[in-house]
Parts: structure tokens; C-alpha cells; sequence
């Protein structure tokens, strides 16, 4: 992957100008924009008064089990899993696949409160709909609460989109999240996924956290000036103007990386080199995850055949 | 803009995977290696811009910015957009793998349709260029709430209520999304016109000359 070492172009333009115009141009030029640099990165120590990362990825590295297992049957297990929990219909089914998603984080030796926060994304929808879906549910009515109707068929339907949900979501966060995305976007390559996505996928995850950085310095920046944020046009004019630079500089570097990739000889193939880290646990995570869904497959059968 | 895991029935899932595979099809063959750095780079600033949160009265939302990825991408808005999303439920479990189509085309469908609504309307002059943008905006929030409802209600016809809800509960985020893409609109025309589609080199707020002066720009702004 091309790295970008000029990290803010247009800025950096200046001094170099006014190095040209010295008389031993080349020393003048390297040393000026690299301490002008290092004056940035202190300052910046000083303002980030919070360190506080809006992208983490807590689950990538590990040494586990599932860790060790080729992200390629990762992915196609992961894909296989998620989409018969999310056909199923009988409650066995699900608690069975719930139940194996959380052996497969256990598996994965995550950490359990970490995970929990994960999961939190979905509460409250799920709050929205528990409150909702049981009272207007049609169907023979489980409690009644004064004028209020708590449906029966509401309630488990409730339950069992909770149930898929957050198995869904384990399923997720316990085998595509503790793979990198580079080993990813390789798996989805050797997997039959177009080069293009695959290179789109592994490009914007790349920028993401330099985008990122550059937004968190807007917004510090604003904030320096007196920025605060509240529901007035003005702040939604800031922020509109903070995004669309977002977007200008998004795109000038879009520009400069590829012609970056252009002079590093970049010809329109995007080559992926093959599995390289030690996975050595394959044939024990497909005989399990295959056991797995056989078991989810057959009850699913099984409880439709025999309401 | 989101439909959690769980919720939806296999057609819906089927259908939806099918057309975000027919529109990212679309979407690939319109790029070439030229430009897919830029839609990469576009896509990552798309990310970001979805972690933006603006504040509504009490609560806050975050923007959702597909009506500007559709202006800036066209059909390439369908592949930015999946692989968005892939990362965001790689990142941050945000929706998982069985939704990722229909939320897909949740949000590039209405891309697609405000490119081709919109794009003629951004240079012309002042008013008409604002409330374009501004409708741009709307309506790219206001079509995904309709598709994100319609879905619902495909799945489960007693989702009606649940699914009238979220859409009200979108009404805000669409005005909010009009306002800031019609600044944004108005801050990339000032900064950096030639991003825009329709740019023919010249600005219709200096009565049609061509400059590449971007100074002017920046001092019209001031202004």
C-alpha cells in the first residue's frame, strides 16, 4: 500500500517555495517543513487535551483459537451462520445459534465488556421496539395493563429479533472483527471478489484514520475560536463548511496519492500476497463451525416439520 | 441510516443484496483505475462525515451525507457506499452481514436518483444552485426513510406503526441534512468548483467568466 508521507500538501507548499529561493536550496528544503512539522506535533500534544479516538479496533489482535484460523473460512462461515440465524424462525433455533455465537467469543478469548459495549449499538433499537411492536401487535393479548394490550405475538417477536440480532452481531464481532482488514480484503480477493471492490475497501480503509485526523484538527480548530455546537443555523453552517473542506481535502489528496502511485509504477493491478500469518487451526474450526450449522440447519428443519 | 440485524424477512434480505449487487456492478464498471482513488478517498471521507454529530434541540444526530456522495460519485456512490458499510460493521458492528445489501440501498439508491435530479441545478444562479442543494439534501434522507419504511413493511405488515415512526423520527435529520448540504454545496462551489458535476470552468456568481483564480473565491466568501 502506498503510504503518504506528506501529510498536509498544500500547507506544505509554502516554505518549500521559499526554500527554493535560498542559496543551498536542497538542505533549506528538507529541514524547513520537517521542523515546521514537529512544531505542529507539539502543539498538538498540548491541545488534545483528551486523547480520545473516535476508531478503535480492540479485537483485531489476539492469539487465539479463532485468531489462528484462515480468514478466508472465517468469512464463509461467518456469512453462512448470519444468514440462517437470520431465516430462522423457531426460538430453539435461535438460543442454539446465540448460544454458539457466544461460544465462538469465548472461543476468540475477547474481552467480555468490551464486547458488551459493542453490542450496545443495537439496545436501543431494541428498547424502540419493545416498547412499540407489543402494543401494537395485533393478537391474543399476554398482559393486559389497564387500557394497554401487550400482544402475545408481539412480545415473541420482539424476542426473536433481539435473539438474532445480538447473534448476528456476536457472529461479527467474534469472526470478521478479530481479523485484520487487510487479511480481509485478501481473503475477499482470493475469495472471487472483484479487484476493484477489494482495492476500494483496502483504499478507504486507509484513509479513514488519516480523514479522521484531519477532521478531529477542523474541529479543534473551530472549537479554539469559540465553536459551540447548538441547533442554529449558524452551527450547522460551521458544520457544513467543515464538512465540505473535509470533502475538498479528501479530494486534493486523492489527487496527489495517485499520482504518488502513478511514479511508483501503478498500472491498474492490485496484487494481494497470499495467507501469511501461522494458521494452523482450519481443520478444528470447520469441523466445529460446520457442526454448528448443521445443528442450527436441523432444528430449524425439525421445528418447521413438527409445529 | 440503518436496519438492524434480525428484523428483516429472507425476501427483503434477498432482494435488497440483489440490487446492491446490481448497482455496485454498475457502480465498478463506471470507475476506472483513474478515478477509484478518489472514490476510495471519497468513500473514507464519507465514513467520517457519518461520525459527525449535530445537535437537535436536546438530542443530537449524526449526518448521513449520501445526496453529497451521490453528486460528487454518481453510480459510483453504489460501491463508496457498500464498502462504507463494511467497514462500519467491521469498525463498529454497525449493522452486520445479512443487511448490508438493502441498507446499501437504503442509502445509494437515493445517491443515484439526487445525482441525476440535482446535477443540473447547481450552477445556475444563486437561488436556484441553494434550493437544488437544499433539496438535494432532503431528499436523499427523505427517500431512504421511504425505502428504509417500505422494507419494513415488506417484511412484516405489522410494521406499519413501527416503521411510521422512524420516518417521522427522520423528519429533523432530513431539514438538518437539506441546510448542511446546501452550505456545503455553496462551500465547494467557492473553494473547488471542478468537484462538482456539471463544472463547465466557470463561476456563475462572476458572471460567467473563466477564472482559475480561486483567491476571488475565497475573498466572495468573506464577503
Amino acid at each position: 500500500m502506498v503510504r503518504e508521507r506528506n501529510h498536509r500538501a498544500p500547507e506544505a507548499k509554502a516554505p518549500n517555495h521559499r526554500g527554493r529561493k535560498n542559496d543551498d536550496g536542497r538542505q533549506t528544503c528538507n529541514s524547513q517543513p520537517a521542523t515546521r512539522n514537529l512544531a505542529q506535533k507539539t502543539k498538538h500534544k498540548t491541545l488534545n487535551t483528551k486523547p480520545n479516538p473516535m476508531i478503535t479496533e480492540p479485537f483485531t489482535v489476539g492469539n487465539s483459537f479463532v485468531h489462528r484460523v484462515d480468514p478466508r473460512l472465517k468469512l464463509v462461515f461467518a456469512v453462512m451462520l448470519s444468514c440462517i440465524v437470520a431465516v430462522a424462525d423457531s426460538l430453539s433455533t435461535l438460543f442454539a445459534g446465540l448460544a454458539i455465537a457466544l461460544l465462538l467469543i469465548v472461543l476468540a478469548r475477547l474481552d467480555g465488556w468490551a464486547v458488551l459495549k459493542r453490542l450496545a449499538v443495537v439496545f436501543g433499537f431494541m428498547a424502540f421496539i419493545w416498547v412499540v411492536l407489543p402494543l401494537t401487535y395485533p393478537g391474543v393479548p399476554l398482559v393486559e395493563v389497564g387500557p394497554l394490550q401487550l400482544s402475545r405475538p408481539g412480545v415473541l417477536l420482539c424476542l426473536k429479533i433481539t435473539l438474532k440480532s445480538i447473534t448476528i452481531l456476536s457472529i461479527l464481532i467474534a469472526l470478521v472483527a478479530t481479523t485484520t482488514l487487510s487479511a480481509i480484503g485478501n481473503a475477499l480477493h482470493s475469495l472471487g471478489v472483484p479487484g476493484k471492490l477489494v482495492y476500494l475497501l483496502v483504499m478507504t480503509y486507509r484513509y479513514i484514520f488519516v480523514i479522521e485526523n484531519e477532521y478531529q484538527r477542523l474541529i479543534r480548530a473551530a472549537r479554539i475560536r469559540g465553536f459551540q455546537p447548538g441547533t442554529n443555523i449558524h452551527s450547522y453552517k460551521t458544520v457544513a463548511f467543515l464538512t465540505g473542506m473535509i470533502f475538498i481535502r479528501a479530494s486534493a489528496r486523492a489527487e496527489n496519492v495517485y499520482r504518488a502511485m502513478l511514479c511508483r509504477g501503478f498500472n491498474g493491478e492490485f496484487h494481494t500476497l497470499g495467507p501469511v500469518a501461522p494458521y494452523t487451526r482450519n481443520k478444528a474450526f470447520t469441523v466445529l463451525t460446520s457442526a454448528a450449522f448443521i445443528i442450527i440447519l436441523g432444528l430449524e428443519i425439525w421445528n418447521q416439520s413438527s409445529p | 441510516m440503518h436496519i438492524a440485524e434480525g428484523v428483516l424477512s429472507a425476501p427483503v434480505l434477498v432482494g435488497g443484496a440483489g440490487l446492491a449487487l446490481a448497482g455496485t456492478a454498475v457502480g465498478l464498471k463506471a470507475i476506472d483505475y483513474d478515478r477509484i482513488t478518489r472514490v476510495g478517498i471519497l468513500s473514507s471521507a464519507f465514513f467520517v462525515a457519518s461520525l459527525i454529530h449535530v445537535n437537535v434541540g436536546p438530542s443530537s444526530t449524526h449526518l448521513v451525507l449520501n445526496g453529497m456522495v451521490g453528486l460528487m460519485l454518481g453510480w459510483a456512490a453504489f460501491p463508496a457506499i457498500l464498502v462504507a458499510l463494511i467497514l462500519q460493521a467491521f469498525l463498529f458492528q454497525y449493522g452486520g452481514i445479512t443487511v448490508l445489501g438493502i441498507n446499501t440501498v437504503i442509502m445509494a439508491l437515493p445517491a443515484v436518483i439526487c445525482y441525476y435530479a440535482f446535477r443540473p441545478l447547481l450552477f445556475k444562479a444563486y437561488k436556484p444552485a441553494m434550493v437544488g442543494a437544499f433539496a438535494c439534501g432532503f431528499c436523499s434522507v427523505f427517500l431512504a426513510a421511504l425505502i428504509m419504511g417500505m422494507s419494513l413493511i415488506f417484511a412484516e405488515e405489522h410494521f406499519l406503526e413501527v416503521a411510521a415512526l422512524i420516518f417521522a423520527a427522520n423528519l429533523p435529520v432530513m431539514i438538518i441534512e437539506g441546510i448542511v448540504t446546501a452550505f456545503c454545496i455553496a462551500f465547494i462551489k467557492k473553494v473547488s468548483p471542478e468537484m462538482l458535476p456539471g463544472y463547465g470552468g466557470q463561476r456563475p456568481e462572476d458572471g460567467g467568466q473563466k477564472t482559475d483564480d480561486r483567491a476571488t473565491g475565497f475573498q466572495k466568501a468573506r464577503k
